[in-house]
């Protein structure tokens, strides 16, 4: 019998949960353990990293007997349009200013979405950050230039 | 007569001008949200809390509990007059609200949603004034180890309670701990698992990790369904309940009231156990049960009160115990601490003002709530023709800009972008991101008080369970993992947590 193990949720989040403490407890070691008296800092990570090992393995041994499919589906353009949005947004503040980070975070955003309508988006984006300079810089007075100079 | 002098002083807090304004703020957001579908109050919470760092806490907080109660009114609208719940707590509201709106009686399924949830809102009110000074009085002669346990007792509680697998969601609690612990470590100074970033040192922010989950990671898995927004609005005629309405949901009101408050103390229920389980005790109860899922107006007036009761009285713990019993109360908590205020019982004796303002403001907000709403309900439900596609880049805009305003990071940025991606891949993989939250906010503290334990009672384990105190938290763990791992209970409870 062969188990179906790409789209096994279980399999997968225990896999995750193994990872995290294993890895959690691989950087502890780093930090001095002490004693149950006096714990060092690597104490309570390492216990909580074992424990995580723990779950992670029965959940991958209830992922292989009940072989259950992952459910709900993710959009691949969503899951990498968005987050790369606003990582750009993070660069854009600290090297163009303000209106540029914004102008990118909100086209790049509503790219993400299924349905794109290029005049519409557009006026969104001039909506949206001319609201945002008038509330957050002019209203709320947060110190950050607009464009910065090249 | 102590209660009183409270509460009048509590009241005199709340009816500051400044105070009222950022309450009436919250419940206006508040019901917007519950309103929308697609935006919830965890992830408003956390978007907008950076933006309220430069006001005094006071205000601060009542406006973030605002948020939190206003969503349940706002959610309650939504379902009656269009059968889509804006709030997973208003699904049930759903079955007999919209069924009373389709034959001509919306107006008064709102009205008697508002008097019950306004009910509620002043039994829990009461409720709060009447336990929380002896709660936290009792919790004062707490020690380390006894603050262990009750906080073992909460996540553990909050995590089997939740719906969703038991082990993942322990799991996930431990997932949780372990990022709380991230950064410079109170005792050595050491900086764990911050990998050189100096931006680590301090620890990830509660912000950025729920904005991140909740909102960002929120919007993916919006992104990723097919939209199937259909909106259908029955008009409001009568807003006046008449004499057998009200006579009908009397009963109801007062029960769901009480099944509320019960869930609401118990950590990890969400509002929409308690209003299922109110609907559920209505059905049992009435003498026709066959009238329910036709409009029975009983199956509006339970539920109402007891998700409204359920979101208030979660404050009992979270106030009292520095317990938070949801993911929204971790949010709170999290709140508390960025402004300095360490919580756990001596909130009410060295914040008198915050402790009971809130919780005059709570019930001014109530207030509120009745009396605003429901002339404002035509706006509300226009609102819901905005197109999700239209309101996800202007949630986006609000997180960055409050996420960057923090720290004026970056860094915090690309956090937020990371624990986004975290967020779809957890709720794909059915690992519940809330018990991670309570885990997140609570790490700290759960390291630090196990420390003391331990060094008091010189590395002895025994010292949980020799404090009676102590050994009844952790009795009552046991017991809880016990009762909800039987396969039966199991199967029941998911079945409601699901809705």
């Amino acid at each position: 019998m062969k188990i179906e193990l790409r789209n096994n949720k279980d399999f997968w989040a225990g896999i995750m949960l193994i990872g995290i403490g294993a890895a959690s407890i691989f950087f502890a070691r780093g930090y001095p353990f002490g004693t149950t008296i006096r714990m060092g800092p690597g104490y309570f990570p390492s216990m909580l990293g074992g424990i995580l090992v723990l779950f992670g393995i029965y959940v991958v041994v209830m992922g292989l007997r009940r072989g259950e499919k992952i459910q709900s589906h993710c959009s691949l353009r969503a899951l990498i349009v968005l987050p790369l949005s606003v990582v750009a947004f993070g660069v854009l503040m600290n090297h163009a200013g303000f209106i540029p980070a914004l102008a990118v975070l909100v086209f790049g955003s509503a790219s993400a979405g299924r349905e794109f309508k290029f005049v519409e988006v557009l006026l969104l984006t001039v909506i949206l950050t001319g609201l945002s300079v008038a509330v957050f810089i002019s209203g709320l007075g947060l110190p950050y230039p607009l464009i910065k100079g090249f | 007569m102590e209660l009183f002098n409270h509460l009048i002083f509590g009241f005199s807090v709340a009816l500051s001008l400044q105070n009222l304004l950022y309450c009436l703020i919250g419940v206006l957001v508040g019901t917007l949200i519950g309103v929308l579908p697609g935006i919830g109050p965890m992830a408003t919470i956390a978007m907008l809390l950076p933006l309220t760092f430069n006001v005094p806490a006071v205000p601060a907080m009542i406006m973030l509990a605002g948020i939190y109660y206003g969503a349940m009114y706002g959610g309650s609208t939504t379902s009656i007059l269009v059968n889509l719940p804006g709030e997973t707590a208003a699904v049930v509201t759903c079955i007999d609200g919209y069924q009373m709106a389709r034959q001509g009686r919306a107006g008064a399924a709102l009205a008697i949603a508002a008097i019950g949830s306004f009910f509620a809102g002043t039994v829990c009110t009461l409720l709060i004034a009447l336990f929380g000074p002896p709660l936290a009085e009792f919790a004062l002669k707490f020690s380390s180890a006894e603050y262990f346990s009750l906080m073992l007792m909460g996540l553990v509680a909050a995590a089997v309670l939740a719906h969703g697998d038991m082990a993942k969601s322990l799991a996930m609690v431990v997932v949780g701990l372990l990022l709380g612990i991230v950064g410079a470590d109170v005792n050595s100074g050491v900086k764990r698992f911050s990998f050189g970033f100096y931006e680590l040192a301090d620890g990830i922010g509660v912000v950025t990790i729920a904005v991140g989950v909740f909102a960002v990671g929120e919007i993916i898995s919006n992104l990723s369904d097919p939209e199937e927004r259909r909106v259908f609005t029955s008009k409001v005629t009568n807003l006046f309940p008449t004499k057998e309405d009200l006579k009908r949901s009397f009963g109801p009101i007062v029960r769901g009231t009480g099944v509320g408050a019960f869930f609401g103390v118990l950590p990890g229920t969400t509002p929409a156990i308690a209003s299922f389980s109110s609907y559920m005790v209505e059905k049992k109860l009435a003498k026709e049960p066959s009238r329910f899922g036709h409009g029975a107006i009983e199956g509006v007036a339970g539920p109402e009160s007891a998700n409204n009761a359920d979101a208030q009285c979660k404050f009992i713990p979270m106030l009292t115990l520095g317990i938070p019993a949801s993911g929204t109360m971790a949010l709170m908590l999290g709140a508390l601490m960025i402004y300095g205020i360490a919580p756990g019982p001596q909130v009410m004796t060295e914040k008198p003002d915050l402790f009971w303002g809130l919780i005059a403001s709570m019930w001014i907000g109530n207030v509120m709530l009745v009396v605003l709403n429901l002339p404002l309900i035509g706006m509300w439900v226009s609102l819901l023709k905005v197109p999700y596609r239209l309101l996800f880049p202007a949630i986006m805009v609000f997180s960055a800009i409050g996420i960057y305003s923090v720290n004026n990071s970056s860094f915090d940025i690309y956090l937020m972008a990371i624990f986004g991606i975290l967020g779809i891949v957890w709720r794909m993989l059915d690992c519940s991101p809330v018990p991670m939250m309570l885990g997140f906010v609570l790490g700290p503290m759960v390291e630090e008080n196990l420390r003391r334990a331990l060094q008091v009672s010189r590395g002895d384990l025994s010292v949980f369970v020799t404090r009676p105190i102590s050994l009844g938290f952790i009795v009552a763990t046991v017991l809880i993992l016990i009762v909800m791992a039987a396969p039966t209970v199991r199967k029941r409870w998911g079945a409601a947590a699901a809705g």
